[in-house]
């Protein structure tokens, strides 16, 4: 679904990405690890067009996606979460899930007669329905500046899965979040994928990873040093050497 | 009399101006190229009724096109660049316009009389209301028939998807991308219709004053275009209202009686209520309580 072929990146002299080869399938969850600076979310910039490339190519459903800005990106089917959670504060959490309808069959029918005519309901209904799955019901006219944490990253989610891709790229969606709060992340994830969800998940947090993961791939100075299982990459000697044996 | 419904002509048409920048101001953009709106509308509605005898209705509607078509084509080169940057080029347009209008000859003879801008000297003689006999209080009446219905059209724009667009794209562009909306597109959509707005305002300004010229567009006209919005806070457009009100009515005019202690007193009342209300003299929060208020009100009727 997703193919990366010798996706590079360099800043200056720094070699953020270096020749990184991937393929995420249809319907996985797939993990993406590495120590700080390994690249990860520098993957996660390139795919979804924040940065341009320095080398490589991009192909997503067999389509190849370099030329194409950040929001055509969203709309032929790629979301994301962000690390550092940016919501649109100053929005109620029904308008944040409002503003991010940009798939194409919503763009079809935010045009001026459709929407007097029955898309209406259509929005309400998938908001509702959002807000239900990421437990915001009640807080629904509420400012998104105003949630507690683990909220915003609920709503931030849901806002990701508002434009119904096909792929999410969820970076780092465990970061300041409590044993309880990622064994809901961790259930969440799976639900994303019993949606027909693809998801890419960047990661630090090595428990949730290898539980609800289906393949992973290990960073270490922008290049892939493993790849495979869970139960593969943690018995990698080149993976081990990297966490442990002062890769950074 | 006249003094008051002269006061709220100029309300009126200051109000337009603040609203052309508050549409601008949601997306995060700074811009101080409204005034050059403003003067193109102004110019254009003048040059209609003047020189072609168009009724001023239809004229002030062609300045709010061409202000949109100029804002337009300002907004794809403008808009590729951010913050300061945006604020200089900008600036830059506003004060090209604006010697534009400075160097702008155009004169048509009728009669014995010649009509039309001449350059530096201005353009007088825009006499559509006087030679039809409309009164100072009709004048009124007919700035704020625009007036108020561009704040309906922005009061329901702002609670349409759109606006929530509109904000999005000004607390976080980068995320604002990352759920699909096209940046250029909601920009330059808002400097459009901002310079749709600007131009009735000039429009309407050059027949109420009869008279215009280059200064009336300088860099103090641009600075008070988005003074208002960020004085009266982005929650609503009734907050451009209300700052429009209180510098124009209050500041300007109330305090008149100081003679030149006035314009010291101007800049310390406006640095005063920018640090007592930050986000705006109607802010989110009184937005709410009004709410409340309201419905409260509208429970107990029932």
């Amino acid at each position: 679904m997703l193919e990366l072929r010798g996706l590079s990146k360099h800043f200056g002299g720094v070699r953020a990405l270096d020749g990184l080869d991937l393929d995420v399938r249809e319907g996985e969850i797939f993990g993406l690890i590495g120590p700080n600076g390994s690249g990860k979310s520098t993957t996660v910039n390139l795919i979804t067009g924040m940065y341009p490339s320095t080398a490589g190519t991009i192909r997503f459903g067999g389509l190849d996606i370099d030329p194409l800005q950040t929001h055509k990106r969203l709309q032929a089917g790629i979301a994301r979460t962000f690390q550092n959670i940016r919501l649109f504060g100053q929005l109620t959490v029904w308008q944040n899930l409002w503003v991010a309808q940009n798939s194409p069959a919503d763009r079809a029918r935010s045009g001026f007669l459709a929407r007097w005519i029955g898309g209406r309901a259509g929005v309400r209904a998938e908001i509702t329905q959002l807000l239900e799955f990421s437990g915001l019901a009640h807080r629904a006219d509420e400012l998104a500046a105003n949630l507690a944490f683990g909220e915003q990253r609920r709503l931030e989610l849901a806002r990701a899965l508002a434009a119904k891709p096909k792929l999410i790229l969820l970076d780092e969606p465990a970061a300041g979040m409590n044993a309880e709060e990622i064994a809901d992340l961790d259930e969440r994830i799976r639900q994303v994928r019993a949606r027909g969800v693809t998801v890419l998940l960047i990661e630090h947090h090595m428990e949730l990873v290898m539980a609800v993961t289906d393949r992973i791939a290990v960073l270490n100075f922008g290049q892939k040093i493993a790849e495979g299982t869970p139960a593969e990459v943690q018995n990698d000697d080149a993976v081990k050497k990297a966490y442990l044996g002062g890769g950074e | 009399m006249d003094f008051y419904f002269g006061l709220a002509q100029i309300i009126g048409v200051h109000a337009l101006l603040g609203l052309s920048a508050y549409v601008v101001l949601l997306t995060g953009q700074v811009s101080l190229a409204q005034a050059a709106f403003f003067a193109i509308g102004a110019y254009v509605a003048g040059m209609l009724t003047v020189l072609t005898g168009w009724h001023v209705v239809p004229a002030v509607f062609a300045g709010a096109v061409i202000g949109a078509v100029v804002a337009c084509a300002v907004g794809f080169p403008a808009l590729r660049v951010k913050g300061l940057m945006l604020v200089i080029a900008t600036l830059a347009f506003g004060e090209g316009v604006r010697l534009f209008f400075f160097n702008f000859d155009y004169q048509v003879s009728k009669g014995e009389v010649k009509l039309g801008p001449v350059g530096g000297e201005g353009f007088r003689q825009i006499r559509f209301f006087p030679e039809n006999g409309w009164s100072t209080f009709e004048v009124m009446l007919f700035v704020w028939v625009f007036v108020i219905l561009v704040m309906a059209l922005l009061w329901w724009f702002d609670r349409s998807r759109y606006g929530s667009v509109l904000r999005a794209v000004g607390e976080d562009e980068i995320a604002a991308q990352a759920v699909g909306i096209n940046l250029t597109a909601v920009k330059v959509s808002a400097m459009t219709v901002g310079g749709a707005i600007a131009g009735i305002g000039g429009g309407l300004y050059a027949h109420y004053t009869t008279h215009i010229e280059h200064a009336s567009f300088n860099i103090l006209v641009a600075t008070f275009a988005i003074a208002y919005p960020i004085l009266g806070g982005l929650a609503s457009v009734f907050g451009t209202l209300i700052a429009v009100v209180f510098v124009q009515g209050v500041l300007v005019e109330g305090l008149r009686f100081m003679g030149d202690w006035r314009n010291l007193l101007f800049g310390a009342l406006i640095i005063l209520a920018m640090n007592v209300r930050p986000r705006g003299m109607l802010d989110e929060r009184v937005l709410a309580w009004l709410k409340s208020l309201f419905h409260r009100k509208g429970s107990s009727g029932a």
